[in-house]
């Protein structure tokens, strides 16, 4: 323990007081500030550490700096206009939060949407899934002090972000995906780069397990880290690849297929170790599942429209304007006041890349969401923290925010 | 709905005199907020509902009674199927006891429910706000806290909008 050799200022703590121990207020261990500008800290989160000497008493994280009103401001946004809204969630997974939308909105009113969007929607999602996993692991990588990683991901991640401009006109900010299908079909190119993409990047991923998976340096800083075991995971709410690495083999495109996953066939990478090595492994595995999903998608992609019939709820094409009185009236209507939606409430949960994101959207009978709640991964992911961090150095503190994929516009909302 | 579910379903209607309704496939359990507690055990210990999915809530202002109604969504690995559960809370300042103690991951989700909605926990270890800053006044996500826009003024609400802008005359 070290000396008393600073008065503490209580009142710079707002609120944080009760939480700490009584060493801390006494100075007998320090309290530091990590963030919310830290580069480390993946985004603007501020956690208030307890130390010991360079170890890890307690962790009190602070969020909200990013909270940015979401789900108010989808409140009064008609459901058409609220899929904006949703790209700005996690800013890694854009593509993600538009289906888990649109799927709920779907379920709500009762909307088809045809084999060709679906297969499409599952292509996309699974790049997205990619990308997502390459960020991860170039920050990862980077905070563990393994620089060069960090520019090969980025380098086929740019790959994915063409992509993803060719169909939708936007890197990040998509809003592809729309109640009832697609806001329009893939261009030609589409086809071809995602094959060029197929080509050459499982080779990648053998390039990046080169500079990772045997480097002692990196075993060193990851192994034996932050071990969750599974029923801890279970209780606190944590899912996806982080609950995969604990040994539970669960994947809600597998249980609770969405959107066609059901007709594809991938395997779920799982480990038992639960530790920052063996969550990287999951991931990475991961990477290469969404490539053979992709591959299947792609190669059995029918063909037909890419947006439901149902002029209900879909606006007629252009096309249609000129001749048809109808596809006038459908038009007006549901660019002025949008569809309505029964009164009634959803669930719809979707395997994110960092766990189970979920909606809950509730219809009040009229064009708007009355209440929509986004559970996210993060946020979930987030709590347990604490658990993890326990008894380690700072300098592991950083190695455990990586690992679990925090998105802090994922847990602001 | 499966068997499971169905089985749960039936057990609380048992157990706690409780209501469900179904909508496109989802069941929704209507429960008081003293039998939260006993029933979150209930769904964990004897029927293998392990982990709480959700905690949200929703604002039916300018209704009275109820006038929140907070959500659980907890989730079953061992059968796969999630239950819905709603309690129904009356008044302008409501409060319900806290599940924090059979799932400890309500603890952010109260907190949450806590900042948006002025929803009081009963027994919660730590009731901050979350999202906000500490000092900030209302709750946003309540039906009755506006948006924070300018109205845009026209000649037949001109006097209304103005007569609200007292530092514009000053």
């Amino acid at each position: 323990m070290a000396e008393n050799t600073t008065q503490l200022d209580v009142s710079m703590l707002d609120g944080f007081t009760r939480l700490v121990t009584e060493d801390a207020l006494q100075g007998k261990t320090m309290l530091l500030n990590m963030g919310p500008q830290h580069p480390s800290t993946h985004g603007v989160l501020r956690l208030l550490l307890e130390l010991d000497g360079e170890y890890v008493v307690n962790v009190i994280p602070d969020i909200g700096f990013l909270h940015t009103g979401v789900e108010k401001h989808m409140e009064y946004k008609t459901f058409e206009k609220a899929v904006v809204m949703t790209d700005r969630l996690d800013y890694l997974n854009n593509i993600g939060n538009n289906l888990v939308y649109c799927l709920a909105v779907e379920k709500l009113v009762e909307l088809d949407v045809p084999p060709r969007a679906q297969a499409i929607r599952v292509i996309l999602t699974e790049l997205q899934r990619i990308a997502s996993h390459l960020v991860w692991l170039g920050t990862h990588a980077l905070d563990l002090a393994a620089m060069s990683v960090f520019l090969y991901c980025f380098r086929e991640r740019e790959m994915i972000l063409d992509i993803m401009e060719m169909c939708s006109g936007q890197r990040m900010m998509t809003s592809y995906f729309r109640p009832g299908g697609l806001w329009r079909d893939v261009p030609v190119e589409f086809e071809d780069a995602v094959r060029q993409f197929l080509r050459i990047f499982p080779a990648r991923i053998d390039e990046y397990e080169s500079l990772l998976t045997k480097n002692p340096l990196f075993i060193e800083r990851t192994k034996h880290i932050g071990v969750l075991k599974a029923e801890d995971a279970i209780r606190w709410g944590v899912t996806g690849p982080s609950l995969r690495a604990s040994g539970v083999a669960h994947d809600l495109r597998k249980v609770q297929p969405y959107s066609g996953y059901e007709q594809y066939d991938f395997d779920i990478p799982t480990h038992t170790d639960g530790d920052t090595y063996a969550r990287y492994l999951v991931r990475i595995e991961e990477m290469r599942q969404s490539l053979r999903i992709i591959q299947q998608a792609l190669d059995k992609l029918p063909y037909g429209p890419t947006r439901s019939n149902n002029r209900k709820f879909v606006p007629p094409p252009r096309s249609e304007l000129a001749t048809s009185m109808e596809a006038v009236i459908h038009h007006f209507k549901l660019f002025t006041e949008g569809f309505p939606a029964p009164k009634g409430a959803v669930y719809v949960a979707v395997e994110s890349p960092r766990g189970e994101l979920g909606v809950y959207l509730e219809g009040d009978g009229g064009p708007k969401p009355y209440r929509i709640h986004w559970r996210t991964p993060s946020f979930a992911n987030l709590q347990v923290l604490k658990l993890l961090a326990k008894g380690h150095l700072v300098a592991d503190l950083v190695a455990l925010i990586g690992t679990l994929d925090i998105v802090l516009g994922d847990i602001d909302r | 709905m499966g068997e499971h579910l169905e089985k749960t379903v039936r057990a609380l209607e048992e157990r706690f005199g409780a209501t469900s309704s179904t909508f496109r496939g989802e069941v929704t359990v209507f429960l008081q907020p003293h039998q939260i507690v006993e029933a979150c055990t209930m769904l964990r210990d004897e029927l293998d509902f392990e982990m709480l999915e959700d905690e949200t809530a929703v604002d039916y202002w300018p209704e009275e009674s109820p006038r929140f109604h907070v959500v659980y969504h907890i989730y079953s690995y061992k059968h796969n199927e999630r239950i819905r559960l709603r309690v129904p809370l009356n008044g302008n300042n409501p409060s319900i006891p806290t599940i924090e103690g059979v799932y400890p991951n309500a603890n952010w989700y109260e907190r949450e429910v806590y900042d948006m909605f002025g929803i009081h926990y009963e027994g919660h270890s730590d009731l901050r706000r979350i999202l906000m800053p500490h000092d900030w006044e209302g709750h946003p996500l309540r039906k009755d806290y506006p948006l924070g826009h300018e109205e845009i003024m026209f000649t037949f609400n001109f006097e209304e909008i103005n007569s609200r802008k007292r530092y514009a005359q000053e």
